[in-house]
């Protein structure tokens, strides 16, 4: 079984998916990152999936755990690099990634973590 | 003038070998990118369906034929426990597994032919077409 | 094949040869005469010659005709692209009976009448094979223009950095839906757009299936990272909509593209401010 690499930049961990995901490793990049988010006190999550094919039911709730996780655990999780067909499919089958947040690619995906930081009540504009 | 092969579903890695073995056959009898990505996802739900639910099964890929138009038509069998009530397992959201409950009732939404034929405690025989535009 | 039949198919093949001038040309006359479309005699003729060819060579040898439908279908091809009818197309097969049978008549021997028989057997199998490969043609014809239709109807413009748009004019069914969909999707990819305004104030009315089609792609945007608004919705369609029970839910809809264009402006940060001199004067809020 293949495992995912999680990269750290900063505070954010950023995860690119290359390989045709597997579910052995799909459960083990679960698990592998609400570790490394921990360990790191990252405050984001970045999950490029611009080289995934195809995201079926398994690989979708596994976004949306992770979003879940990482939440509790107080980092944002943002999905980066969906492609059209893959968004299509995904709608057709029936599955909302609900709260997970989405961004076009990884420049706009920290773009918008700096975004939610600075969102935050002490904030001035 | 069909094309068709046997692809075995024991082994959890065996859902990617599905899934890679239905891209190619999509891309050669010419669906578009979408129904492609469409229907190898549809043999990702199946394929793992079968895996999961009938401790494992196959698939048979084959080229079809409607006129002018092609077709990619895929048959997964298993000889697991079956399916008691085919329509309710067709509704979003019903599973007996720790799923969604979207691998059925989505899988139909993907492809243009679903035929789903089922004896408790014999297996099941799912039947899926998606034709080219 | 009875001792009869063989003999009356030799009495054919011989016709054939002795006369073949004459037939040919009996033979194009009828095909001439039997289409209102203009033709090319000086190329019906090369091809009746080949066909011709080919027909006593596939007799010559013991009835392999895969040569000859091959011509055949080319021929088919060829006329349903030039817009001949399928009754036209199967004439010019029909003709050579008649342009024979002159021939025969004259001989007037019993083993080419029965030959005769056998002859235009083959003739009605090679020209049913002929309104099938027609049909076929046609069918693939059709096909192609559809594809060629959908490409062209299906125009992704840019408003602003960031904000694309599609002006959908016409009848929308799910097929062309679909496709201007897709392509909307794939420009937000390539351009980095977060945001897109579908417009269908050109679009007369709409069906449940395109209805949904459009939601589904707003979904779909949104699952990639981008944001759609829906504008010029016409009330009829509005009236539709509603009747039809479809939930827009949380999208955004304008009453006009200028509407949407502010509205995605502004969610992108953008300020439009009219200057002294009613010149526009934009200013980006955030980087």
């Amino acid at each position: 079984m293949e495992r995912v690499p999680i990269l750290k930049l900063g505070d954010i961990l950023i995860v690119s998916i290359q390989i045709d995901l597997q579910d052995m490793s799909v459960l083990a990049l679960q698990e592998d990152l609400s570790e490394r988010v921990v360990a790191t006190g990252a405050r984001g999550v970045i999950i490029d999936i611009t080289a995934v094919e195809i995201v079926d039911s398994f690989i979708g709730r596994m976004l949306a755990t992770i979003a879940a996780i990482s939440r509790m655990l107080d980092a944002e999780t943002i999905v980066v690099g969906m492609r059209p067909a893959v968004a299509i499919t995904l709608v057709e089958l029936g599955l909302s990634l609900g709260g997970v947040r989405t961004a076009l690619n990884l420049e706009k995906g920290v773009a918008l973590l700096n975004q939610i930081e600075n969102q935050t009540p002490t904030a001035t504009w | 003038m069909t094309t068709a092969e046997e692809l075995p579903i024991n082994v959890n890695g065996d859902v990617v070998l599905v899934r890679q073995r239905v891209r190619t056959v999509a891309v050669n009898v010419g669906l578009s990118l979408v129904d492609q990505t469409k229907v190898v996802t549809a043999a990702s739900e199946l394929a793992r369906n079968a895996l999961v639910y009938a401790g494992g099964g196959q698939v048979r890929v084959e080229v079809v034929h409607n006129g002018v138009r092609q077709g990619l038509r895929m048959t997964f069998s298993d000889n697991g426990p079956g399916i008691p009530d085919i329509e309710q397992a067709l509704t979003d959201g019903w599973t007996t597994g720790n799923g969604l409950g979207l691998g059925l009732s989505g899988s139909r939404r993907l492809v243009d032919e679903f035929a789903l034929e089922s004896t408790p405690g014999e297996g099941t025989l799912i039947t899926v077409t998606k034709w080219a535009r | 094949m009875s001792v009869h039949t063989d003999a009356g198919r030799r009495r054919i093949e011989e016709l054939l040869q002795e006369h073949e001038g004459r037939v040919l040309k009996r033979w194009l006359e009828i095909a001439v005469s039997s289409t209102s479309n203009q033709v090319d005699r000086g190329g019906l003729a090369d091809q009746l010659r080949e066909l011709y060819q080919s027909l006593r060579q596939s007799f010559g040898s013991s009835g392999d005709l895969s040569d000859l439908r091959g011509l055949l279908a080319e021929l088919s091809r060829d006329r349903a692209r030039q817009g001949f009818t399928p009754t036209e197309t199967a004439v010019v097969v029909f003709g050579l009976k008649e342009a024979l049978y002159e021939t025969v008549e004259e001989d007037g021997s019993p083993d080419a009448l029965r030959g005769f028989i056998w002859f235009s057997r083959v003739i009605d199998d090679l020209g049913l094979f002929t309104v099938e490969s027609y049909a076929t043609a046609r069918e693939k014809i059709i096909i192609d223009q559809a594809e060629q239709l959908l490409e062209l109807s299906t125009p992704v413009v840019k408003l602003w950095d960031g904000i694309v748009a599609v002006p959908l004019v016409g009848t929308l069914d799910s097929a062309r839906t679909q496709v201007v969909m897709e392509k909307l999707l794939q420009t937000l990819v390539d351009t980095g757009s977060e945001h897109a305004v579908i417009d269908i104030t050109g679009v007369p009315a709409v069906d449940t299936e395109v209805a949904q089609h459009l939601l589904k792609t707003v979904v779909a945007a949104r699952l990639m990272g981008a944001e759609c608004v829906i504008s010029g919705i016409r009330p009829q369609i509005a009236h539709t909509i509603v009747t039809l029970g479809i939930e827009f839910g949380d999208i955004v809809t304008k009453a006009t593209l200028a509407d949407a264009l502010a509205h995605t402006l502004r969610a992108s940060g953008v300020r439009v401010v009219k200057g002294g001199e009613s010149r526009i004067a934009v200013r980006t809020v955030e980087a």
